[in-house]
């Protein structure tokens, strides 16, 4: 068991295992082969969820999709954001250093 | 009413302890390194270094500092002052004594300077090393023990394994009648509404709410929430996916009330602690690091923290015993010395949520019981407190005291 549903309703599955580039990861009954290596505790999409909609984990919304996700890929900073507060990274400030 | 332990220590305000510690503390930055010179040789005699940096004046800090100076785990203290900075020391001096703590206070520029006042400070702490030796045992119950909870490095594992077992955990403690004690309202953005249906009286549902909406206004003054670098890069993306890992460490016990830091509940239950501090944004972040939410949980009366950690935070703390519980597998094996609970065994089938809330629960047992922590062992100390201020909790926020 690779990937874990932590509530019903729930749009997401968590990694219960760091899994490498390629590798195959199972939600419910079909495999998701990933084209990055993703590590333990990280999302990925259980179903296609639409832009706009509500991510879903521990029933309950963790905030929405910034663009359509396919079923099986990676759920982060790159497709979804808060519906409170913007999340800051190292990634941002580092990105900012190499382009000024 | 179970037993915790026959033989804590009995403080002269009639008030429990499980560690018998001689607390240096500093007054101001100045006064720093004399109090640190005083406390190093006896680092692993329970003589811990803790303080406030400022030189002006606060109430809040004043508070913290009488609250911190007179937990049941303090046997004595030795104020350390520069002399001209603005910290209320003999207003402090004076609350510790009545508390019935030894208690002394060395003055920096009236002492001869910096060697004359170690080698003072040195000697009062041997001798009272000697005299805490005679301080009086009495039987603890369950329903005397003050436990708080904070996560800290937390990872997409932390909501999964470490914050839902100290949750179980916290249940148990609840229903032996014990305290218990989370916090950071800012991390519990996004909760609001689920928090509060477990609130013991509709006024103290709309309070919960209320402090969380205030927390979100705060964060949102400062462009910054409670969410570092480490939180994304471990699978966690938004602040109230954090906030719902972070919650579950309050199990799910109705909620008796809301305090703010150095209120002591008078009754068993479970409490939320409000950290973020009241009218405009002023002090800047409300806790900069972990070891300022510690120090607060302590402040509140709590014996023994459980700190709940996915990345793998290292920290102890003065005062109080820090249990840590580390949420993911990975970062188990690469710094097991650092930790005391291997929550993360459950995503790899060696154990269930049940068995590490109980695990949990007995080690806050066996650690009030005397038994060391592995930041105890390993000879942490963290102490952080700034500045913050608050309004006075109201009548609304402990309905069960009525």
């Amino acid at each position: 068991m690779d990937t874990i549903q932590l509530s019903p309703g729930d749009n997401i599955v968590v990694l219960t295992k760091s899994v490498a580039e390629g590798s195959g990861v199972s939600i419910e009954d079909r495999v998701f082969y990933l084209p990055v290596a993703l590590g333990l505790g990280h999302k990925v999409a259980a179903r296609a969820i639409r832009k706009g909609d509500k991510i879903i984990k521990y029933g309950a919304p963790i905030g929405s999709a910034t663009r359509d996700i396919a079923a099986g890929e990676h759920v982060h900073l790159h497709n979804m954001k808060s519906d409170y507060l913007p999340t800051f990274t190292l990634e941002a400030a580092h990105t900012f250093h190499r382009t000024t | 009413m179970k037993t915790l332990t026959p033989d804590a220590f009995l403080r002269g305000d009639g008030r429990k302890g499980i560690r018998n510690t001689v607390a240096i503390v500093y007054l101001v930055e100045c006064a720093h390194h004399v109090a640190r010179e005083i406390q190093y040789p006896f680092r692993e005699q329970d003589v811990h270094l803790l303080g406030f940096g400022g030189c002006y004046p606060n109430e809040y800090s004043y508070r913290m500092l009488c609250k911190l100076c007179s937990h049941p785990n303090v046997g004595a203290v030795l104020l350390l002052s520069l002399g001209c900075e603005g910290f209320n020391r003999h207003g402090l001096l004076t609350a510790i004594r009545d508390s019935g703590r030894p208690a002394e206070l060395l003055v920096i520029q009236e002492s001869g300077g910096t060697r004359t006042t170690i080698a003072t400070g040195r000697d009062w702490v041997e001798k009272t090393l000697r005299e805490l030796e005679a301080t009086p045992r009495a039987a603890m119950a369950l329903e005397e023990l003050v436990v708080g909870t904070v996560c800290g490095g937390s990872d997409g594992t932390s909501g999964i394994t470490a914050n839902p077992g100290i949750g179980r955990a916290f249940d148990r403690l609840v229903s032996d009648g014990a305290t218990c004690i989370f916090e950071e309202t800012g991390e519990l953005i996004g909760c609001e509404q689920i928090m509060a249906s477990r609130a013991a009286s509709p006024e103290l549902a709309e309070i919960l709410t209320e402090s969380v909406t205030k927390a979100a206004k705060y964060y949102a003054t400062l462009g910054h929430g409670s969410f570092a670098p480490g939180n994304a890069d471990g699978g966690l993306t938004t602040q109230e996916e954090k906030s719902m890992g972070a919650y579950s460490k309050s199990g799910s016990s109705a909620i008796s009330g809301l305090i703010k830091p150095g209120d002591v509940p008078r009754r068993g239950g479970l409490y939320l602690l409000d950290v973020v501090p009241d009218g405009d944004v002023r002090f800047g972040f409300p806790n900069i690091n972990d070891s300022a939410e510690i120090a607060e949980l302590i402040a509140c009366g709590s014996h023994v923290i459980l700190f709940a950690t996915g990345r793998g935070s290292v920290v102890g703390s003065a005062i109080s015993p820090v249990i840590k519980v580390c949420a993911n597998p990975e970062t188990f094996r690469n710094l097991s010395e650092d930790m005391d609970v291997d929550a993360g065994r459950i995503l790899e089938q060696r154990g269930t949520l049940d068995e590490v809330g109980s695990e949990i629960y007995e080690q806050t047992l066996d650690t009030a019981r005397g038994g060391k922590t592995a930041s105890e062992r390993l000879g942490h100390q963290e102490f952080v407190l700034g500045y913050k201020s608050f309004d006075p909790t109201g009548p609304g926020c402990h309905p069960t005291y009525q």
